[in-house]
Order: structure tokens, then sequence, then C-alpha cells
């Protein structure tokens, strides 16, 4: 079977996810303006530590793998090392995003001790003032001594993941130098539209030029940087595919637990229309990933719409869902940052409609300036 | 390699799937798609034979085909996935 028959295969769907995210809590310490699932305060329906298990104990049945933990700020749960012992325990190894807020040295030392444990810091800048303007003040410095900590204690490679935007596009070979010098791997992601992110995408995500610069930088190092297939939508610029499948995997090989338990076919797509139902449901998470209506939908041919008449469709299958929906695009239109220009005009078209406000929105209250005296 | 003795890492998982399975190395994290049920079969049988060549006939897998056989073990065994 060739590589696209396999793709083919997959688009149909799998008996189980391959790559599952599941956010434990809406809790945050950080505020960062991109953040995907608008994080910061915990949500008080969040899965209980025994409802945890049982999820857990689901993907033991069907034979997952591993699985994606963030939030939030994951550790943030009084039971994240009881859950994660328990994942790892069922043979479903772990790999969890951080800030490195809750990396001490204590911590840094229990991890190292855990087998098939991963361990993402997240970095937007290599240097302070570029990561705590998305991030957040002091973010960097926690983020370098939660790395430290992790070299110290002997952890290994463990990944830094980085969200590339228009301010640190430019800083790609530091991070990998910076991924080097810690012993650890780059991870390099997508910015989206999603959660906060729909408020800063304009801003923040990379121009055009900057696209073609990502896709020659992934050229020339892709294999040995970590992308979550993130950036198949560059493909249309060579003739040279990137490395990894290159297609949109949601609801397919792909979908997300947030920390209330419901599904949705994506980390990103956090919105009514893309939950596929809810783990606490009858039938579990196994009867949403198998029997869903959204899931069987995402599961069959998509139409390639207006990109049908593009040469470049089988290149970059349309782009990314999540970043047409929340830039207000139609499912089957152009991708908002198409390399072949298409997106301005989408965008331009899209700028006349409200286009759907990410959902569960968890962010902390702004603060207000109080002043105390007398009235 | 039709002389070898192969078998499975202990740390290989295999997940069954339409095309013919998944397998994953708890150990080096990799993932790899066996792409057609009768590699999932040839694999699964490696354990109880003590060559290669035993495993492919107890498969009943016609000589013609041995060589890709022989090509996919060699490359599973590249990524560790077979020991």
């Amino acid at each position: 079977m060739s590589k696209t028959q396999l793709v083919e295969q997959l688009k149909g769907g799998l008996d189980a996810p391959i790559c599952l995210t599941w956010e434990l809590t809406y809790a945050c310490n950080l505020e960062c303006v991109h953040c995907l699932s608008s994080s910061g305060q915990r949500d008080p329906r969040e899965l209980t530590t025994d409802e945890a298990k049982a999820v857990l104990d689901e993907l033991h049945d069907l034979q997952v793998f591993y699985i994606n933990i963030g939030g939030g700020e994951p550790m943030i749960r009084r039971d994240f090392f009881e859950l994660l012992e328990y994942s790892i325990g069922r043979g479903i190894g772990v790999k969890f995003s951080t800030n490195g807020a809750f990396i001490d040295a204590t911590k840094a030392k229990r991890l190292t001790e855990m087998d098939y444990l991963d361990i993402q810091i997240s970095l937007d800048g290599t240097d302070a003032v570029t990561n705590d303007a998305v991030r957040g003040e002091g973010s960097y410095d926690t983020a370098i001594a939660a790395m430290q900590h992790l070299q110290d204690a002997g952890f290994g490679e463990f990944k830094i993941s980085v969200v590339v935007t228009r301010h640190n596009v430019d800083q790609l070979d530091e991070f990998k130098a910076l991924a080097d010098e810690y012993g650890a791997q780059l991870r390099i992601t997508r910015l989206r539209p999603s959660g906060r992110g729909a408020d800063s995408w304009h801003d923040l995500h990379p121009t055009q030029a900057q696209q073609r610069q990502i896709y020659d930088w992934l050229i020339l190092n892709g294999e040995n940087v970590l992308t979550g297939d993130s950036f198949f939508h560059l493909n249309a610029l060579g003739e040279e595919p990137l490395p990894g499948l290159n297609m949109c995997g949601a609801g397919r090989v792909v979908c997300l637990i947030d920390p209330i338990g419901d599904v949705y076919a994506c980390p990103f797509v956090i919105h009514d229309e893309f939950k596929a139902g809810s783990v606490r449901d009858e039938g579990g998470f196994s009867h949403v990933w198998k029997q869903s209506d959204l899931f069987t939908e995402l599961r069959e041919p998509q139409s390639a719409g207006a990109c049908a008449s593009c040469g470049s469709y089988d290149a970059c299958q349309g782009g990314c869902m999540a970043a047409k929906f929340f830039t207000g695009i139609p499912l089957d239109g152009p991708d908002p940052e198409c390399v072949s220009g298409h997106g301005e005009a989408a965008l331009l078209a899209a700028s006349s409609i409200q286009a759907p406000k990410p959902m569960m929105d968890h962010s902390k209250p702004s603060r207000v300036a109080v002043t105390i005296g007398r009235r | 390699m039709l002389d070898a003795t192969l078998t499975l890492h202990p740390q290989v998982a295999l997940r069954p799937e339409p095309f013919g399975a998944l397998a994953y190395h708890y150990g080096n994290r990799k993932l790899i798609f066996l792409k057609h049920p009768d590699v999932v079969r040839v694999v699964e049988s490696l354990d109880g034979t003590a060559t290669v060549a035993e495993t492919l006939a107890a498969c009943h897998i016609d000589e013609a085909r041995w060589p890709s056989f022989e090509q996919a073990l060699t490359n599973l065994q590249t990524s560790e996935m077979l020991q």
C-alpha cells in the first residue's frame, strides 16, 4: 500500500485515535494571549479522579498507545501524578505539555524516574521579551528553570514546544540551538485562531513571506523537528512535501477530550459545532469515537469546494478546518494562510460576517483597578 | 534474512486496524503502519517459529512474494520493532 492509499484509509477513520489530546483542567497560572482553550480558571464540572481513571481504563481497552495531556496547566491538578502513574500503569504512555512552573528539582527527579513519559515545555521566544509578550511576564525564566531542572535530573530528551508567530519565526535556528543545548527535541506548531487566539491571531500569525520561510526551514530541518503535522497547508509551496502524513486528522486519527469530558474533533475546535459527545454519555468515549454523527461525517470524503479548481489542492488539502472556522471562512473555502494567496480574499469576504466565537472561555476576569476608601 | 530468527520486541504492541495494524514501540516511541494483513499475520507468527523462512511457509505465503516480505521485515528490524 502506498502512502497515498494509507492516507485515504486514515481519512476513513481508525478503530481508536492515534493522537488523543486530553486537557485535564482549564486552570492555569498563565494567560497566554493565543491559548487555544481560553484557559485560566478551573471549571467546577471537571472530571473527578475516578472519572478520569475510568476514561483511562477505556483507552486501555481501545489500545490507545499514548495520550497527550495538556490544559490549562495540567500539573495544577492535585491528582496529576496519580493520573500519570495510573495511565502508565495501564500501558498508556503519556506526553504532557506544561509551562514548567511546577517543575522544581524534586518533581524533575520524580518525573525522571517514570517510564513512558515525555514532557513538552512551552516556549514562544528564545528571549524573555519575545516569549513574555505572548505568554506573560516571567514565563520565559520559568520555562528555562524547568528545563534546567529536567537536565540536572537527567530526564533525557524532553521537548521544547513552540507556536510559530510573526515575532519568533526568525528565531527558529536559535530554538534549535537552545534545544540542542539542553539535549531536548524541538517541536514547532502552527498558530491557530482558536480560544483566545481568535483575538490575537490577526496580529500574531506569520506573514505570507514568513510562510515561505517556515517551509524552507522545515525542508532543511524537518526530519529532526516535530511538527504534529501542523504545517501541511505549506505543501503547496514546493514539489517536495514536508515530512509527515499531511492530512487533517480531526475526528479521524485525532481528537480532544476537554477537562469536563466533552469530546471535540481536535484540540483547536472547542466549539459546539465540533463537539461529538462526552465521555460521561452512555457508551463513554468509545461510543463517541466510533458512533458519533460528527465523527462519522468527518470520515466521509470531503468536498474541495472553492479549492477544487486549484492545482495545489492535493498538496495542501485545503488547509486547516479550525483556521477557517474561527476566521469565518467556509469549511470548503481556502485556508486563511493559503500560500497561493487565496486566503486574503476569503478573509476579506468573511470580514463582513461575524466569525464564530470560540466557546468554553475560562479566562480569568480582567483586573479592574479598585479604589479603597470612603464613597 | 530467511535464516534469521526474529521476534517481536517485547516493548512493541500491535493494534488491529482495517488496513492491517499499527505497531507502537513503547521504548523508542516509533509508530509504524503495517499496511497489509498478511504482514501482520507473519509478524504475529514470528514468535512460534525458528526462522523467517519457516514463518513464511507456516503462513502459506507464496514464495514469489518472499522478497517483499523480507524487505518489510528488514524495515521493521531497522526500527527495532523486531529483534
